[in-house]
Order: C-alpha cells, then sequence, then structure tokens
C-alpha cells in the first residue's frame, strides 16, 4: 500500500494488508496523535488496509502559542 | 468495530469514551460535548454577539462550524502573522471556509497594520517565537472583539491544548497562570469574555470533524512552531493517554472542577494593579503595555524572511 505521511511530506510503500493499529505501531506512531484515512474516509483502528490501498495518516497535533 | 449507537460499521474508535462511532453519530457525540461545556460553563447564550478566532487550521474551523451548526451566529476573525507561505496558506483557508459558507470573517495584517510580522519580532526581541505571536494574538483578538461591539471571544483550544498548557504550568507550579487557565473568562476591566467550547473534545476529534464535514484545513504545522515545549507537553501526555485511556480528560475536568476554585484569590490579585495603557489604552501592569513595546521594536527592525528563522540562513540568537 501506498502510505502518505506529513510533517515532513513523504510517501512509503508499506506490504498489506495489516490492520490500522499495526501500522502505526510499525511507523512508531501514536493513534491518539493521528488519524488514518482511506480515500478521504476515516478508517478505525482495527479496520484491515488491502495491499492496493492509498492511506494518508493525518498529524493532528497543532502547537505553537496557546 | 461497529457504532455504539447504531451498531452499523464505525469510522472511528474513541478510547477514552470507550466506544466506536459511524459517521453520523460521531458527530452527534462531538455536538454533545460542546452543548455540554457551554452549558457547563456558562459560556455563550444565542444573544451573545460571537467573534470566533480562526487561523486556518483544524481547532478554529471545526468550533466555527459547530456554532454555526449549533443554531449560533457568529463571525471569525483572521490575523495575518506574516509567517511566509504558511501565512499565506492559512489565510486561503479561513477566506475559502467564509466564503463557501457566506460567513463574515474579519482581517487583520500585522505587517499592513502595526509594521512588523512574526519573524521579524521574533528576531527584534530575540525571543522564542511563540511568544511575540501569542502576545501579538491575545492582544488583537481583544481589541478586535471590543471594537466591534462582541460578547464573547471563541477561541479553538481544545482538551489536549488545555492539557499541555495544565501540564507545564503545573511542573512550574504557576499558580497566577492555573488559576486562570479557566474554560470560561468573563469580560473584566478592559477584557471581552472569552471561551473555549472545545475544552471536552481533543484534538484527534476535532481533526475528525473536519474530516467527516469535508472542511478543508491546513494540515502543516507552523515552521515556527517546531521544538515548542507544549508539543513536548502534549507527546508525553499522549503516551500516557494511550495506556490509560481517558487520563487528559480526567486531568483537566477534574482540575476546573476541584483544583481552580481553591486557587481563584491568585486570579484577582493581578486585577488590582490594571490600568490602562498610555499609548493604546489597553489593560496593563505597566505604563506602555507589551504590545505596544512590541509594536514599537519589531516595527523599527528591518523585515526577517521567515527561512532566516527556520531554514538553512537561521543564524544562533
Amino acid at each position: 500500500m501506498k502510505v502518505l505521511l506529513r510533517n515532513p511530506r513523504r510517501e512509503l510503500d508499506i506490504p498489506g494488508p495489516r490492520r490500522v493499529h499495526a501500522l502505526l505501531n510499525d511507523l512508531d506512531l501514536n493513534r491518539e496523535s493521528h488519524l488514518v484515512i482511506r480515500n478521504g474516509t476515516l478508517v478505525p483502528s482495527d479496520e484491515e488496509l488491502g495491499a492496493d490501498d492509498v492511506i494518508e495518516i493525518r498529524p493532528v497535533i497543532s502547537g505553537g502559542s496557546l | 468495530m461497529k457504532c455504539r449507537v447504531c451498531r452499523e460499521p464505525a469510522i472511528i474508535d474513541v478510547p477514552r469514551h470507550n466506544a466506536n462511532f459511524c459517521a453520523p453519530h460521531f458527530l452527534d457525540m462531538c455536538r454533545k460535548q460542546v452543548v455540554k461545556a457551554i452549558d457547563d460553563f456558562d459560556m455563550l447564550s444565542k444573544d451573545d454577539r460571537i467573534l470566533v478566532a480562526v487561523s486556518g487550521g483544524k481547532d478554529s474551523l471545526a468550533i466555527w462550524d459547530m456554532l454555526i451548526d449549533l443554531g449560533y451566529e457568529a463571525d471569525g476573525l483572521y490575523i495575518g502573522l506574516g509567517i511566509g507561505s504558511y501565512s499565506d496558506v492559512s489565510g486561503d483557508y479561513a477566506r475559502a471556509f467564509a466564503t463557501e459558507r457566506g460567513l463574515k470573517l474579519v482581517e487583520i495584517s500585522l505587517r499592513d497594520d502595526y509594521g512588523y510580522d512574526i519573524p521579524t519580532a521574533t528576531r527584534a526581541t530575540r525571543r522564542v517565537p511563540c511568544s511575540a505571536c501569542g502576545m501579538s494574538k491575545r492582544h488583537l483578538f481583544d481589541k478586535a472583539a471590543l471594537d466591534g461591539n462582541y460578547t464573547a471571544l471563541v477561541t479553538g483550544h481544545n482538551l489536549d491544548d488545555e492539557a499541555a498548557v495544565l501540564y507545564g504550568n503545573t511542573l512550574r507550579w504557576e499558580l497566577q497562570y492555573l488559576a486562570r487557565q479557566l474554560p470560561t473568562l468573563p469580560a473584566r476591566n478592559g477584557f471581552p469574555k472569552k471561551v473555549k467550547p472545545l475544552v471536552r473534545l481533543s484534538e484527534r476529534e476535532t481533526a475528525a470533524w473536519c474530516v467527516v464535514r469535508g472542511i478543508d484545513y491546513l494540515v502543516d504545522e507552523c515552521p515556527m512552531a517546531a521544538g515548542n515545549r507544549h508539543l513536548n507537553y502534549k507527546d508525553a501526555l499522549n503516551k500516557i493517554e494511550s495506556q490509560s485511556p481517558g487520563t487528559k480528560t480526567a486531568f483537566y475536568l477534574n482540575f476546573v472542577d476541584k483544583v481552580a476554585p481553591l486557587l481563584s484569590a491568585f486570579a484577582l490579585s493581578d486585577d488590582l494593579v490594571l490600568a490602562p495603557c498610555n499609548s493604546c489604552g489597553a489593560p496593563t501592569t505597566g505604563e506602555v503595555c507589551a504590545f505596544c513595546h512590541l509594536v514599537k521594536t519589531a516595527s523599527a527592525h528591518e523585515p526577517v524572511p521567515v527561512e532566516l528563522i527556520t531554514g538553512r540562513g537561521a543564524r544562533r540568537r
């Protein structure tokens, strides 16, 4: 599957299928601070992602002056 | 995973509620959390003239959208901070959101209206970028709300923001800051009422609201916020949260409920020495307020591109 990551923006090819939580664990990303999006739709952590899927992992943390 | 409410396929899991939701019921959950925050903390009434501070990011656009969705009338306020292309794009998102929905967006430009921008202020004051940015925004939010006769200023601070600030203030036992870290600050001494209706929603949830509602927002992080200590606090809290869901909620809401009332005397002590700024009239503890000092210093400095602060051209301050 193709996985788009941000900050910095980059794209990875990762073998599938695998579940969302496994993908996040493999990339050392915390579920609390990321959304996983497939074809513009959110997918929950137990969803299985296919080898041909295009996935965006979107960070949700914003910082700066609070 | 099935939606807790309707048993249809879920699109998101929310561990702190030990629940999964389909899209419609996720939106319902968000609305209920915002309504509960507004009611519990006496934030807003339908008679309020509301000004929403809008950055073009997920939180501010989400709360503007939610307030309109809940039947409030609310205008937006966007401040152009002059942080290179980041600010250009963030302004585009804010304007597009307003235009598509027929909403009024008030705009202020630091460079055009005050003769400086955040990169220049950072270099001129030799302080961390978020210091000049936060001070500028707080002053201009207050001024715009009062000048426009708005009765409530809404900001998009979410549960993660508040928990991170609380964490930092607690680590240092900053009692005056802790005493003021409330979801609602009533109007007082020349300050407008300020409210944070997103304090019961995490930023994962506000981002998800935007995705589900089809709201385009600026996903990229502010280039000047890298290394900001609040980001480190959020990271630490999220590590705890992933092991113990609900910790951030309990940390912040129990503080507001149980601890903040004990600290109210520390919040009041500062009010006793506030007087109008000799230059702009805003409340201040000195003769001239910090914002007017900043404008004087930063506007006299030659413009500094953001790349000189963040990029390869940066030099040690």
